[in-house]
């Protein structure tokens, strides 16, 4: 198959960007985006020219690395991470647009890569149980029914890639944030800081310049994880708890 | 050098007891005065930074990706095994152990493994309280299902995502005491050396991949939980990224290597589909649940499955291993599929697959049960492949999936470089020559949460008052050496893309010294990777600067790594003259081809201590003591 692309090219943060167009020709129609993209760069390379930065790393759409937007879609077209896009589902000699994230809390750090640890320090801000290792009673004390176990297990699943702030027109990473408060929310493990996490997660995101949340469901279809959009309204109802709770005065 | 692996007194269940009552214990004064570095946050990594910043220790944790969360442990699908007996079907302690060991073809430590098998359930624990979503039954019980290599259902799963859902549990864990400041976390940062002041581990350099930064950092000790050396094969299950580096350089430091030939071929990958692959996906061993793997009796037999009658089906599995059947051990099943393939009645393109065929458990089940269990890894299949496995049998193939060998650790989990630990999948020490599925994920964590905590005392013991700065001239001339090593390959200037050299070099270890290794194959292999090492070094293209993010020049440091390990692979795999788990040299099988072990030769770890570049590598042994099971033929039929 045939492609024209035209992928984003940026040196570093503070230097403008631009596309370059590229004739992508005979790529079998079996490989995934990203080896479509490893043929294209190992070309480059052979003609001594830099090839294009991008991030991946297990390629089976569950390490979270890989992340672009594809024809103006976030992960690309279809269900799954980047890496999960094949060049059968593009026709032979379409015009294929390839650039980075485009998100304030994002940097970008080098063509189609961009820094993501914001989502790292929201995390670090309360999403965990406090809990030591060696003092755990043992794992069947606590029952947890099934539909609870999944529900939270659907909420865990999300990989982190970042694609629902970039799908949202106000950069809100509240899937991302409500996905970890519903996951840890839902458990009765995680009840004890339930009011604090919801409230110091969302403090930190706001601090980190994303956006909130203004019911427009553009990252419930982009995410390759499936995360449902009824995560977003957990977390606003958790933050509400705990911020009333906050206000007048009760103990957490 | 003489190996000894400090194995507690007692006999084998009462082993790591002995040890606790007597380790050296270092108190919490003591302890916010050491410092540790980790290096790698899979689930070794992750689990003993957070753990040893729980007990007061400072730590500074290291990794390559752009967040502690990607490392590739996240990828593993099928489950943790764990000696609970919940089911009540028979489990303990003691089969968990005996399995390990007989599945590794009695080439594993013996008190390393009841250890394992002991804080197995205290895993699970840890996990639970975490917040680690395991599948559950309706009445809430944690629910379990059966693996490879065991007649019990001990594994404990989160849909097809435990591993990941492990590692996010760590991360969680590690994420809260970085929070707090208890570990300094580093990015982006991948280990190019490791730093010994009189002989001792107390230091790493490091490279900034974003933006080329060489740096260098002090500790008490240094922890590398940096994973497994699959990607020498280039097309493996393993993440792009995963590679042998820190523990290559570490081993040129001086720490014995061991047994670099014991690899293991999963059974069930999707088959290779053509020569842009950049790696090969895995459809987890769980699977081998419901499915039955079976091939055409006749030869090149080009019908759809669908039009095989059952009569005209060879479920090989099922016929050569009746009582473990389609969950024979990886080792097994693996090479049972490389035998119906060279026999030419292997499917799909080329000849190289077999199919999985889910018919009969949907029939019995029903459809949504089985989308419940694999529904995403159906989904994953249909995606790569574009069939449905729910309306024809999947092809499976084996690949390249984890490997077994790695930097020698005694019972403290310390290599041979004194203050030098290695966890996880990056030592040698549970899973002798095969690993059994859902072992991989206890290791991992089973080192992290549970060993390290209590063993790194008897190293830090001998320590006070030994402290060392990175302005030390050993700290300058390691990161000299670095720099000049990063300087030597930007000034190649030639014009073949790195992933060639990788692709070329995975295709000689995957003939050579893959399913099926022999003499003569691995004298050629051995020429080859030195011929290859050679061309590498004269006309490798890496474009850009080394100030900048440059993957070009990342990924050339490490293969330039592969390079020199996978001679040592084939020199390991020469030197074993029998045949054990995953290493099957094809001058010693059985006369039904299984895997002929001599054991009054080769009851030893092999060692390897590096001599310098263009001498050959020293041979160190460990005999391996059985005392409390004796060496059988592992038999699974």
């Amino acid at each position: 198959m045939n492609f024209h692309l035209r992928l984003w090219k940026q040196k570093s943060a503070a230097d403008k960007g631009e596309f370059i167009k590229i004739h992508a020709t005979e790529i079998p129609s079996e490989c995934s985006f990203l080896e479509m993209l490893d043929i294209v760069n190992n070309r480059l390379t052979r003609e001594g020219k830099e090839p294009v930065s991008f991030a991946s790393d297990c390629r089976e759409g569950i390490c979270g690395t890989c992340h672009m937007v594809i024809n103006g879609v976030p992960q690309g077209p279809g269900r799954g991470a980047a890496c999960q896009v094949y060049m059968r589902k593009f026709e032979n000699g379409q015009t294929i647009t390839v650039e980075p994230f485009r998100v304030g809390a994002f940097p970008i750090v080098k063509d189609l890569v961009v820094n993501r640890s914001a989502y790292d320090r929201i995390i670090r801000s309360g999403g965990f149980i406090s809990e030591h290792t060696g003092g755990a009673p043992d794992a069947s004390t606590t029952l947890i029914p099934k539909p609870v176990a999944d529900s939270a297990m659907d909420a865990a699943a999300c990989i982190g890639c970042g694609a629902c702030a970039a799908a949202c027109p106000n950069s809100s990473p509240m899937l991302f944030v409500g996905a970890k408060v519903t996951h840890l929310g839902l458990l009765p493990q995680g009840q004890s800081e339930r009011k604090s996490r919801a409230r110091n997660m969302v403090r930190t995101m706001q601090e980190e310049g994303f956006g909130n949340c203004s019911n427009y469901y553009a990252c419930e279809a982009v995410c390759p994880a499936n995360v449902p959009a009824s995560v977003i309204a957990m977390l606003n109802r958790e933050y509400i708890r705990g911020e009333v709770s906050k206000t007048v005065g009760a103990i957490d | 050098m003489i190996l000894d692996a400090k194995i507690p007194e007692g006999p084998v269940d009462k082993k790591w007891t002995n040890f606790k009552n007597n380790a050296k214990l270092i108190s919490p004064a003591n302890k916010r005065k050491f410092k540790v570095i980790v290096v790698g946050t899979g689930l070794a990594g992750s689990s003993a930074s957070a753990t040893l910043a729980e007990l007061g220790y400072q730590v500074e944790t290291f990794c390559f990706h752009d967040s502690a969360r990607r490392a590739h442990s996240i990828a593993a699908q099928g489950g943790i095994n764990a000696a609970k007996n919940y089911q009540n079907d028979g489990d303990s302690i003691w089969r968990l152990f005996y399995d390990t060991i007989k599945g590794g073809d009695f080439r594993a430590r013996e008190a390393n493994v009841y250890r394992l098998a002991e804080v197995s359930g205290n895993i699970i624990d840890q996990c639970v309280s975490q917040g680690v979503p395991f599948a559950r039954e309706y009445g809430g019980q944690l629910t379990n299902r059966s693996f490879g290599g065991a007649q019990v259902s001990r594994t404990f799963y989160a849909k097809g995502q435990t591993g990941q859902q492990l590692l996010l549990g760590a991360y969680s864990a590690l994420s809260a005491q970085i929070g707090l400041g208890r570990v300094k976390m580093h990015e982006n940062s991948e280990m190019l050396d490791l730093v010994l002041v009189d002989g001792h581990a107390k230091g790493i350099v490091v490279r900034d991949l974003i933006t080329g930064e060489i740096t260098t950092h002090a500790a008490d000790t240094v922890l590398l939980c940096t994973g497994g050396y699959s990607n020498v094969y280039y097309l493996s299950t393993n993440a792009r990224g995963s590679n042998v580096t820190a523990t290559w350089r570490a081993y040129k430091r001086g720490a014995a290597f061991a047994n670099p030939c014991y690899t293991q071929i999963h059974p069930t990958c999707i088959p290779v589909a053509g020569d842009y692959q950049s790696k090969l996906t895995l459809m987890s061993e769980s699977l081998r649940n419901d499915g039955r793997v079976w091939v055409p009796k006749k030869k090149g037999d080009t019908r759809l499955p669908q039009e095989i009658p059952e009569e005209e089906r060879d479920y090989y599995l099922e016929r050569k291993y009746p009582s473990y059947g389609n969950l024979a051990p990886r080792d097994i099943a693996s090479r049972s599929a490389k035998e119906v393939c060279d026999e030419g009645r292997g499917v799909g393109p080329g000849g190289l697959g077999v199919y999985l065929d889910f018919s009969a458990a949907i029939a019995r089940l029903g459809e949504k049960t089985i989308r419940e269990r694999y529904g995403n890894l159906f989904e994953m299949y249909h995606n790569i492949t574009g069939e449905s496995a729910y309306e024809r049998p999947m092809r499976i193939y084996p690949a390249v999936h984890y490997t077994m060998g790695g930097l020698w650790v005694d019972y403290n989990l310390m290599s041979t470089i004194p203050g030098l630990h290695v966890l996880g999948e990056a030592n040698f020490s549970d899973h002798g020559a095969n690993r059994l599925g859902a072992s991989a994920l206890m290791q991992g964590l089973s080192d992290g949460y549970f060993v390290i905590p209590n063993t790194l005392g008897e190293y830090l013991s001998t320590q006070f008052g030994k402290k060392v700065s990175t302005d030390m001239p050993e700290f300058k001339k390691t990161e000299e050496e670095v720099r000049a090593r990063v300087e030597k390959l930007l000034a190649v200037m030639g014009n073949v893309p790195v992933d060639e050299f990788h692709r070329q070099l995975g295709l000689i270890i995957w003939n050579e010294c893959g399913m099926a290794r022999s003499e003569a194959g691995l004298k050629k292999a051995i020429a080859d990777v030195r011929a290859l090492r050679e061309r590498f070094w004269k006309e490798v293209a890496i474009p850009g600067t080394g100030t900048e993010l440059n993957q070009s020049l990342e990924r050339a440091g490490r293969v330039a790594d592969f390079l020199e390990f996978g001679e040592l692979m084939c020199i390991d795999a020469l030197t074993r003259e029998e045949s054990c788990g995953g290493h099957f040299r094809v001058e010693h099988q059985t006369p039904e081809g299984e895997a002929l072990r001599h054991d009054d030769k080769f009851a030893e770890v092999y060692a390897w201590m590096f001599q310098g570049e263009s001498s050959q590598p020293e041979l160190v042994r460990e005999p391996l003591h059985y005392e409390a099971v004796h060496l059988a033929t592992r038999s699974y039929k």
